[in-house]
C-alpha cells in the first residue's frame, strides 16, 4: 500500500501570532455560544416560563444553567478575547513576535483549566454560580480548573511585558505606542486586581473542597473574591476600549482626538480599579462602614475615565462623520458608516453603556444600593455593560478579525448588522425590564422563581415585566443564532482572497498626537503610578483584610443542590 | 491645529471639569444622606459559631422581644426559610433585627423598604427599621443559598 505524504503547508508560518489570537478567540466563543444559548432560559425564567425539566437528564437544575451561564459568558469568554486582543494589537503596532512558546503556553493553560472545571459543572458538582461563595461547595475540579484558567492570564502578561520591554531596548527614550500603553496597563492593573482570586482559591477553597482544612471564613472569601470580581469587569470591558480607541475612529472614516488623554483614561483605571471591592459588600456585616464609604469614593472616582471614554469616542465618530460629508448638528450622525458591522456594534454598545453606566452609579452609591441590591436591577445593569457594549465590541471585531487573521472574507453582511440591531434590542428591552422589576418590586435576582409556585405568587406584581422578559429572550436567541451562522461560516469557508480582508489592523490615526506632550510623558512612568496603584489598594484593603485573616471563623462547606 | 480642534479640546476639558465636579456632588450626598438615613445600613455585631448557634446563645431560641418602646427581633435565617417564620410589630416602633445563619448566606429582605442585608454564617448582622404603614411585608433572601432557594419567603405582620 503506497503512502501518500501530503505536507501540509502551515498559512501561519509567516505569522504564528495570527494562530494564536484565531484560536483563542475562536475558543472564547465558543465558550459565549454555549453559555449565551443557555441566556434565555434564564429570561423565560423571569417571565414565569420553566424550561428546565424539559433539559433533564442533560442540565437538572436552573442553578446548574445558571452557573453555566455565568461561568462561560462573562468568565471565560471576555478573558479569551482579552489574552488575544491584547498580546495581538501591540504586537502589530511594536512590529514584533510575542513570545509564541508562551503564547501557546497560556492558550493550553486557558484550554487545560476551562475543561477541568468544565466537567463538574457539566455534571451538577459544581452549581455555586459564577461567584462561589462558600460555604456553598464545589468539586475540587471546579476551584483547579478556574485557578488555571485565570493563572493562564499571568502568563499572557508576562508575554506582552517580555515585548513591551524588548521594544524599549530598542527604541530608548521613547514613548510607548497607544495600544501597546494601553496593553501594558490593563495587564499591571489585572495582575494587581487577579491576587485576591487567586489566594482565595489557592490558599482556601481548594484545599477546602479536598477536605484538607475543615472551614473557611465566608466573609473573607467573600472579600477576596470581590477584591478580584470588581476589577475583573474593566479586565472585561477595557480590551473592548482599546478596541474602540484604537480602531474604531479608522473604521468610520476619522480620527481619534486625543492620544495623551486616552492614555489617561487608562492609567486611571491601573489606579482606581482595584481598592473599589466592597461596593459589592455594602450589605455585608463585619466590615466597617468608614472602609465602605472610602470604597464608595474610589468607585465615583472610576467612573471617570468612563466619562471621558464616553466624550472622546462621540467626538471622534463626529470627526468621522463630518469627514464623510455630515453636516449641522445632527447630519453627522447618519453620514457615520452604518453598515460597515464593526461600526455598528460599537455605537450601539455605547449607546448602551451610558444608562448602564448610570445605574453602576447607582449601584456604587453606599444609600442607592440598598434598594437595589441582589435584585433583578443587577443582572440587568451588567447586560448593558458586558452584555452589549463588550460582547457586541467583540462581535463587531471578530467581523473584521476573523477574515484579517485567516484571510477568509466576511460572508452574509446583511446578516451580520441583523444579528447586531436584534442583539441590541433584545438586551435593552431585557434590561428595562429586570431593572424595573428590581426597583419596582424588589425581584431577587438568579432565583428559580418559575419553579415556585410560592415565588410566583409573592412576585405577581412583576407579571407585566416579565412579559416583557420572554420576548427579549427570542429575539436574544434569533440574534445569537444569526451571529454564529455568520461566524462559523465566515471561519470555517475553505476560500481565503487577502484582496478582500484588512491587510493590517485598522490602527486610527490621532488629531492630537503625544509628540511633546507633558501628559504624555508623565502617564509613561508606568512603575511609579503602578506603585501609587499599590498604595491605593494597601489602604482601602489592608486594615480590613489584615483584621479578617486574624479573626478567621471557620465554617464547613455544604453542598445543596 | 484648526478651530474644530481647538473647540473639541476646549469641550473636552469642559466635559472633565463636570464629571469631576458631579462625582464631587454625588459622593457628598451620600455622605450626608449615610449620616443622616443610614440606620437600614448593617453593621456586624459580633460572631458567633456555626456549630452551635442553633442550640446556644442568643440565636437558640429566634423572637421577638419588646424593649421599652422598641422591637428586638432575634432571626435565623436558613435553608430555605426564617425563624420566626412570622413576626409582628407595631407600626411606628423601631425594631432592630440580628440576624445570622447556621448554614450558609443569605440575605434578611424586606420588600418595600431599605432593609436589605446579607446574613453570612459565623458572623451577626444588626439592621434597624421602623414600619410606618401597617401591613404586610415579605422577607425574601436574594442570595442564592441552594436548590429551594426561591421558596425562603416569610412574613412580618405590622399593626
Amino acid at each position: 500500500m503506497a503512502v501518500k505524504t501530503v505536507s501540509k503547508v502551515d498559512l501561519y508560518a509567516d505569522a504564528p501570532e495570527k494562530k494564536y489570537t484565531l484560536y483563542m478567540v475562536m475558543l472564547g466563543f465558543i465558550a459565549l455560544l454555549v453559555g449565551g444559548l443557555l441566556g434565555p432560559l434564564q429570561a423565560f425564567n423571569y417571565g414565569g416560563l420553566d424550561i428546565y425539566p424539559l433539559l433533564q437528564p442533560l442540565i437538572q437544575n436552573y442553578y446548574q444553567g445558571l452557573t453555566l451561564h455565568g461561568v462561560l459568558s462573562a468568565i471565560i469568554f471576555p478573558q479569551l478575547i482579552a489574552q488575544a486582543v491584547m498580546i495581538y494589537l501591540p504586537a502589530r503596532e511594536l512590529g514584533l513576535r510575542p513570545n509564541m512558546t508562551l503564547a501557546w503556553v497560556s492558550f493550553w493553560m486557558a484550554l487545560g483549566g476551562l475543561l477541568i472545571a468544565a466537567v463538574p459543572m457539566l455534571l451538577n458538582a459544581a452549581t455555586v454560580l459564577y461567584t462561589f461563595y462558600a460555604p456553598l461547595q464545589a468539586n475540587w475540579a471546579f476551584y483547579v480548573g478556574l485557578a488555571i484558567f485565570i493563572l493562564s492570564t499571568w502568563v499572557s502578561a508576562f508575554v506582552l511585558f517580555e515585548m513591551w520591554t524588548r521594544w524599549k531596548k530598542a527604541n530608548p527614550g521613547k514613548i510607548t505606542p497607544l495600544s501597546t500603553y494601553m496593553a501594558v496597563t490593563f495587564w499591571l492593573m489585572w495582575l494587581l486586581a487577579s491576587l485576591g482570586l487567586v489566594v482565595a482559591v489557592a490558599v482556601f477553597l481548594i484545599p477546602w473542597s479536598l477536605g484538607l482544612i475543615a472551614g473557611v471564613d465566608p466573609l473573607l472569601t467573600r472579600t477576596l473574591f470581590w477584591f478580584t470580581a470588581h476589577p475583573i469587569v474593566y479586565f472585561w470591558l477595557l480590551p473592548a476600549y482599546v478596541l474602540a480607541y484604537v480602531t474604531l475612529p479608522r473604521l468610520a472614516g476619522g480620527k481619534l482626538i486625543s492620544d495623551p488623554i486616552a492614555r489617561l483614561v487608562f492609567l486611571m483605571f491601573l489606579l482606581f480599579s482595584v481598592p473599589v471591592g466592597f461596593h459589592h459588600q455594602f450589605a455585608d456585616p463585619g466590615i466597617d462602614p468608614f472602609w465602605k464609604m472610602l470604597h464608595t469614593v474610589l468607585t465615583m472616582f472610576v467612573a471617570i475615565p468612563s466619562l471621558i471614554t464616553a466624550f472622546t469616542i462621540a467626538a471622534s465618530l463626529e470627526v468621522a462623520g463630518r469627514a464623510n460629508g455630515g453636516k449641522g448638528w445632527f447630519g453627522w450622525i447618519k453620514a457615520l458608516p452604518w453598515n460597515n458591522p464593526t461600526v455598528l456594534a460599537f455605537i450601539l454598545g455605547f449607546l448602551a453603556f451610558i444608562p448602564g453606566g448610570a445605574g453602576g452609579i447607582v449601584n456604587g452609591s453606599f444609600n442607592l444600593n440598598q434598594t437595589i441590591h441582589n435584585t433583578t436591577w443587577v443582572p440587568g445593569h451588567f447586560h448593558l455593560q458586558v452584555g452589549t457594549l463588550v460582547t457586541m465590541g467583540f462581535m463587531g471585531t471578530a467581523f473584521w478579525l476573523i477574515p484579517h487573521l485567516t484571510g477568509k472574507p466576511l460572508v452574509a453582511r446583511g446578516l451580520a448588522l441583523a444579528s447586531l440591531w436584534l442583539w441590541f434590542i433584545g438586551m435593552l428591552v431585557k434590561s428595562f425590564a429586570l431593572h424595573s422589576m428590581g426597583l419596582f418590586h424588589g425581584i431577587p435576582r438568579r432565583t428559580h422563581i418559575a419553579g415556585s409556585p410560592m415565588a410566583m405568587e409573592a412576585y405577581r406584581e412583576s407579571a407585566a415585566w416579565m412579559v416583557l422578559n420572554i420576548v427579549a429572550g427570542v429575539i436574544l436567541l434569533v440574534a445569537l443564532l444569526m451571529f454564529f451562522y455568520v461566524l462559523f461560516k465566515t471561519a470555517l469557508q475553505s476560500h481565503r482572497d487577502h484582496s478582500r480582508v484588512m491587510d493590517e489592523v485598522p490602527f486610527t490615526q490621532v488629531m492630537s498626537g503625544h509628540e511633546g506632550s507633558g501628559l504624555a510623558l508623565l502617564c509613561e512612568r508606568v512603575w511609579f503610578w503602578f506603585a501609587i496603584a499599590v498604595v491605593l489598594v494597601i489602604m482601602a484593603y489592608g486594615i480590613p483584610l489584615f483584621q479578617m485573616f486574624t479573626n478567621i471563623n471557620p465554617v464547613p462547606g455544604m453542598r445543596l443542590w | 491645529m484648526d478651530k474644530y480642534e481647538q473647540a473639541l479640546e476646549k469641550y473636552e476639558k469642559l466635559w472633565i471639569y463636570f464629571s469631576l465636579g458631579m462625582i464631587t456632588v454625588f459622593i457628598a450626598l451620600i455622605a450626608y444622606l449615610m449620616v443622616a438615613h443610614g440606620r437600614t445600613n448593617p453593621v456586624g455585631a459580633g460572631r458567633v459559631d456555626v456549630a452551635t448557634v442553633r442550640t446556644v446563645g442568643e440565636f437558640a431560641n429566634p423572637r421577638v422581644e419588646r424593649i421599652g418602646e422598641e422591637y428586638v427581633a432575634w432571626v435565623l435565617a436558613f435553608v430555605y426559610s426564617y425563624a420566626p417564620a412570622e413576626m409582628r410589630f407595631t407600626a411606628g416602633r423601631r425594631v432592630t433585627f440580628r440576624i445570622t445563619s447556621p448554614d450558609v448566606i443569605h440575605s434578611f429582605t424586606i420588600l418595600g423598604t431599605n432593609v436589605n442585608v446579607k446574613v453570612i454564617p459565623g458572623q451577626i448582622t444588626e439592621v434597624s427599621h421602623v414600619f410606618d404603614k401597617p401591613g404586610e411585608y415579605l422577607v425574601i433572601c436574594n442570595e442564592y443559598c441552594g436548590i429551594g432557594h426561591a421558596n425562603m419567603i416569610s412574613r412580618i405582620i405590622v399593626e
